[in-house]
């Protein structure tokens, strides 16, 4: 008389679109993680001199590359908008019994978020 | 059970995803697309300003976290997502891998901005 | 389309386990007639009553406050008792037994894990120095007090977060939501002071550091416990803990 134990795929994230999302949200970090390499890697062209620096940057130009930018931003934003919206659940803010709305934790992050892009983008462009 | 010492490591994936959040999207929008596809001015991504740019030590330190933070978010994140998808039974084996990984980029970012 | 099932009925594939006999689980189908406000309860219970007495699966108050009927409804952990057949009809409705539990028999699961995870965190007031005795009158706490710890008392011990969670699934050892969720109740509580014995079990590799934050469990919940939340709050204030140890070795431990 036992009890029967189901087995758990491990397509388990397949079945519904939650967990395929949240997958989704886990592989984002691929791609910032390749993104971070490939910036290393210009760092690194660039202190190899001027004709090795251009030619990483000729590189940059090809189709592939630009598809694999345009995927990795889709993936970065991802990760950005879950992110912003997921840290509020660690800190339960309160003002004496009322909780504080989860709004007003989030949109401080994208303020943020548009000042420090602004930021880096005036220091690459004119810096 | 003992309390475990994965604090350290969540500490800096969670350091790494508020790095990733708000650094990587422009970067990648910067130099992956908006240069290659000219929407730059002319001398945005040059030689000599990009040298001179990197020579200040505050750059450099910024490339350091821009780079090492996130790579111990994707360690973590990672190391977690291949025992979601069924291979528990090399948990060790997987984190080492991976927060070694994390652990040679980082010191690969190191010797390059600084030596 | 065949197989139509005749206007103002609904169709129930229900799983069916017998352990008496070496077979494996088959799912059986049952018509139901439908009522706009029929939740899956009834249906099971009608076909208990007018079709298959040998069903069997665990209700009692039909209101969604004891946490007894909780099924798998198309794949998803609902009350049995919530599960309104109109949201569904007329497409046939799947029933299963919550998953990542054993089955006994058709949709009643072994939760003896359930029970020894939440045993394990030490669910009841923690007292440093003993009791204070009655004479000393009652532990007095504000409505802010109150509020901190509220929501995660509100567990129906219904298992829905457990059944949602993949984690649960795939490491039977993971302390799970509900357990870690009522691990929070009482450590927020202004008159418990058993937050260090609590985290021994809390804090290890099986509680709060498995969960990946996937968050279904707080979708799932039918009180609004948001289990997710208080494990991503434990994970702060463990690591706050963590690196106070680390770096003030010396500092006593607080309550």
């Amino acid at each position: 008389m036992k009890p029967y134990v189901r087995p758990m795929p491990a397509t388990w994230w397949l079945k519904r679109t939650p967990y395929l999302l949240f997958m989704l949200r886990e592989l984002t970090s691929v791609f910032i993680a390749a993104y971070v390499v490939l910036f290393l890697v210009m760092i690194r062209r660039l202190s190899e001199g001027q004709a090795a620096y251009e030619l990483f940057l000729n590189g940059l130009r090809s189709p592939l590359a630009i598809s694999f930018h345009v995927v990795a931003l889709a993936f970065a934003l991802f990760h950005t908008i879950t992110w912003f919206h997921l840290t509020p659940k660690a800190m339960a803010v309160r003002i004496g019994e009322e909780r504080v709305p989860p709004a007003l934790i989030i949109a401080p992050n994208y303020v943020a978020w548009v000042v420090v892009s602004a930021a880096v983008a005036w220091i690459l462009l004119r810096g | 059970m003992a309390k475990s010492n994965e604090p350290i490591w969540w500490s800096l994936f969670s350091a790494g995803g508020v790095v990733a959040a708000l650094l990587v999207p422009v970067h990648i929008l910067l130099t992956g697309i908006a240069w290659p596809l000219g929407m730059l001015p002319g001398d945005a991504l040059e030689f000599s300003r990009m040298q001179a740019l990197l020579s200040h030590p505050l750059t450099r330190l910024y490339c350091f976290i821009f780079i090492s933070l996130p790579l111990f978010h994707w360690a973590h994140r990672f190391r977690f997502t291949l025992v979601d998808l069924g291979l528990h039974g090399a948990a060790l084996f997987i984190a080492v891998l991976c927060y070694g990984a994390a652990i040679a980029g980082t010191i690969a970012a190191a010797l390059i901005l600084w030596s | 389309m065949a197989n139509s099932t005749p206007k103002g009925a609904m169709r129930l594939e229900v799983f069916r386990y017998s352990p008496e006999k070496a077979e494996e689980p088959h799912f059986q189908t049952y018509e139901v007639p439908f009522h706009k406000d029929w939740v899956v309860l009834d249906a099971l219970n009608y076909i208990k009553d007018q079709s298959d007495g040998t069903l069997s699966f665990r209700w009692s108050c039909r209101m969604g406050v004891c946490g007894s009927c909780g099924v798998m409804v198309n794949g998803v952990p609902k009350l049995g008792c919530s599960a309104f057949l109109r949201d569904y009809y007329p497409n046939p409705i799947r029933v299963e037994p919550l998953e990542h539990f054993p089955v006994l028999r058709d949709l009643v699961f072994q939760l003896d894990s359930f029970l020894d995870k939440l045993k394990s965190v030490q669910p009841w007031i923690v007292r440093r120095e003993g009791e204070k005795p009655v004479s000393e009158g009652e532990y007095l706490q504000t409505p802010a007090q109150h509020a901190r710890f509220k929501d995660f008392s509100m567990c129906i011990n219904c298992m829905l977060c457990y059944a949602a969670c993949p984690v649960v699934g795939m490491e039977p050892h993971f302390l799970g939501p509900a357990a870690i969720a009522l691990a929070q109740r009482y450590n927020l509580d202004s008159r418990d002071q058993g937050r260090p014995q609590r985290q021994e079990t809390v804090a290890s590799h099986d509680g709060i550091w498995q969960c990946t934050f996937i968050g279904q469990c707080s979708a799932v919940c039918p009180k609004h416990v948001d289990p997710a939340g208080a494990i991503q709050q434990a994970k702060l204030e463990s690591t706050i803990d963590w690196f106070k140890e680390v770096l003030w070795p010396w500092g006593g431990k607080q309550r």
